[in-house]
């Protein structure tokens, strides 16, 4: 699960780190009101969007006083920020984060993830701050500098002050890094995270050490015992027929293409918008029904797939193992007959009572096309949606 | 002969009383797995369908000699699970829960490095050798004895690469889900490591996924040695960047992990790979015909 900056930070202060003097505003008023209790010379008035690469977009701006704070709060409120993150479509801005500026002497990068290969925490800094760390990781991997977390012992000191002194930080400013990176690796530990990423950290002209912007990424799995991080989830940041899904349990992402999937189990659907390209068409979602595929996610699963207008035909590939065919070939038949389907249906069921199932459809009455084997069930698929009128 | 489970296995269920640990056991049992004990704190004593209950899984291992266990407990409770097992002295443990903390994995995985146990899963179909023994929750009808070997990340896309195995008339020796989480009990090398090792293994199909660099680990490992055909696929060449593809494992992380990425690598290896999913089945049969 992402959050956004300010909750992450809130996140931060609980754990004792350092963040700049701020607040969050959701109007112009309350934009100038922040900046005016700041007192600061500068501040920064930041929107809240689950993407980064917000100040490339004219996310982040400048402000000398309270009323320029307020002015930009006007322009930047109810906007759609485009960055090279959020794709064309961009995000709307809903709140900004209103902080006092800081006199920067330096930009660092620090992060704590997941190193799948070693399956241990990796801290990762860099002084190349305030950078895309993946053209950093391509193009000067020299920069970056990494300390694996051992999980029986956890951080050792030695290792934040390895970093401190590669990263060449001022004597004065050791004991404040080394502080930053132990707190970042107990928030880390401490939240469930799946990524804690501060870009930049910046070392201030007072050698302080404080993270200016966060980025932290929650594991969805370790979710249940933090009650109170799940209230930081932000639906208005998510795919509206996204959250529709998740609310019934339903695993289902949004793409681009025409041709809607409904599939039992993750790899088989990610295999099935794989098909569907290479019989020449686009997906135009993921949707993982579960690998029981019961007649109540199959017909949740239609509604949101035909909610995406783009959708011209859909292929149902099922491989009925422990659940069979003629039971998941019930519930399609029971679910198309209750939305009133209008759009082509290619099915294609394989595995237990596969041949009941096959009857099943043939005689439902319903405009229903049956498919034998993978590459039959997309290459119908796409030739369905190909022919469908746009207009539907 | 086939790696992991077979005639000898002797196997625990954990969470047996369960809707989930209830049904696969039968249907494990049906298959002819020989269940000699279940685990449910509290139920000792009971008995499900006459196989013992236990409290703990050392009281099950103390008498009724399980090597073996699966494990289908709710997610806040399957880490723990697994290092019971561990601490059991069970040589392999078999987590077919989803939704484990990818930290709680970490954990455990960095535990049992130093003991006896083998871990597979978690987020697994499980490990089946047909026509021996089915621990998990595969459909066994669809498997056929024989000798290729099959490791993958996914569930019912391993059904599907089987039923396309069986369908060309290449029966399985052993198949394993290692599952589709970021940090697995075992991955692609240690299953290739096995295969390598049993002579009743003639070739190998892996299916792996986006997201993570196992795949490129096996690739290297195929690359240095392995002595016997290896076909491959992998799921995800058109899922977007930054999007877990239900997988918790499966996402492509600051650029990296991407299906094409690891179909070249799996090439360069010398293994056949699969474009199309639906040529699993055929892809091995022909790498057969070659070597």
């Amino acid at each position: 699960m992402k959050i956004h900056e300010y909750q992450a930070k809130e996140i931060l202060r609980k754990y004792g780190l350092p963040v700049p003097r701020g607040a969050i505003a959701r109007t112009p008023a309350d934009a100038a009101k922040v900046a005016q209790e700041l007192g600061a010379p500068k501040v920064v008035v930041k929107a809240q969007i689950h993407a980064g690469g917000r100040g490339k977009g004219g996310g982040i701006k400048l402000a000398s006083s309270p009323a320029e704070a307020g002015e930009l709060a006007e322009k930047m409120l109810g906007m759609t920020l485009v960055t090279p993150q959020t794709g064309p479509s961009g995000r709307k801005v809903h709140t900004l984060l209103i902080e006092e500026g800081l006199e920067i002497a330096r930009e660092l990068y620090l992060a704590v993830v997941l190193d799948r290969a070693r399956e241990r925490l990796v801290l990762m800094a860099s002084p190349a701050g305030g950078m895309d760390i993946e053209e950093v990781a391509a193009h000067t991997p020299e920069k970056i500098f990494r300390e694996h977390i051992a999980p029986d012992v956890g951080l050792c000191d030695f290792q934040a002050r390895s970093l401190a002194y590669r990263l060449e930080l001022p004597p004065e400013a050791v004991r404040s890094f080394c502080s930053v990176v132990s707190a970042l690796v107990r928030v880390f530990i401490g939240e469930d995270a799946s990524l804690a990423e501060i870009n930049p950290l910046v070392l201030t002209r007072q050698n302080t050490v404080l993270p200016l912007d966060c980025k932290l990424n929650l594991d969805d799995n370790g979710l249940y015992r933090h009650r109170d991080n799940a209230a930081y989830r932000d639906l208005a940041e998510e795919d509206a027929l996204e959250v529709q899904a998740s609310e019934h349990s339903l695993n289902y992402i949004r793409l681009d293409g025409n041709v809607g999937c409904m599939v039992n189990g993750a790899g088989l659907a990610m295999a099935t918008m794989d098909l569907i390209k290479l019989a020449g068409g686009e997906p135009a979602n993921f949707l993982d029904v579960g690998g029981g595929a019961s007649a109540k996610s199959v017909e949740n699963a239609f509604r949101i797939i035909r909610s995406d207008p783009k959708v011209k035909a859909i292929l149902i590939n099922i491989f009925g193992g422990i659940v069979r065919c003629d039971r998941v070939a019930s519930g399609v038949i029971e679910a198309a007959r209750k939305i009133e389907l209008d759009i082509p249906v290619v099915v294609r069921l394989e595995g237990t009572n596969a041949e009941e199932a096959e009857k099943l459809l043939a005689g439902s009455g319903l405009k229903i096309e049956q498919a034998k084997g993978l590459a039959d069930a997309a290459r119908k698929a796409v030739a369905a949606a190909t022919a469908t009128p746009s207009n539907k | 002969m086939s790696i992991l489970v077979d005639r000898n296995t002797r196997l625990v269920v954990q969470g047996i009383t369960g809707s989930e640990g209830s049904f696969h056991t039968r249907q494990a049992v049906e298959y002819g797995t020989n269940v000699v004990a279940g685990v449910t704190p509290g139920k000792a004593g009971e008995k499900f369908d006459g196989i013992p209950i236990f409290n703990t899984v050392r009281d099950a291992v103390r008498d009724t000699g399980a090597n073996t266990s699966v494990i289908f407990v709710p997610a806040p409770f399957a880490a723990d699970a697994v290092l019971e097992a561990a601490d059991a002295g069970v040589e392999l443990v078999i987590c077919i829960t989803e939704g484990i903390p990818a930290l709680d994995m970490v954990r455990v995985k960095n535990h049992i490095r130093g003991t006896r146990t083998r871990m597979i899963g978690p987020n697994c179909p499980g490990v089946i050798s047909p026509g021996k023994c089915k621990v998990g929750i595969m459909p066994g009808f669809i498997h056929r004895e024989g000798s290729i070997g099959v490791i993958s990340r996914s569930g019912t896309l391993t059904y599907e690469a089987v039923a396309q195995l069986t369908a060309q008339g290449l029966g399985q020796s052993t198949c394993v889900g290692i599952g589709g989480d970021p940090v697995a009990g075992s991955q692609f090398v240690d299953i290739l490591k096995l295969f390598k090792d049993d002579p009743a293994t003639e070739a190998v199909v892996m299916i792996g996924e986006i997201g993570g660099s196992a795949e490129e680990e096996a690739a290297a490992f195929v690359k240095a040695g392995f002595p016997k055909p290896v076909a491959g696929f992998i799921a995800g060449r058109t899922a977007p960047p930054g999007r877990r593809m239900g997988h918790a494992g499966a996402i492509i992380a600051g650029g990296k992990g991407t299906a094409k990425e690891k179909m070249d690598a799996l090439e360069q290896a010398g293994i056949h790979v699969a474009e199309s999913p639906a040529d699993i089945g055929v892809t091995m049969a022909r790498a057969l015909k070659k070597s």
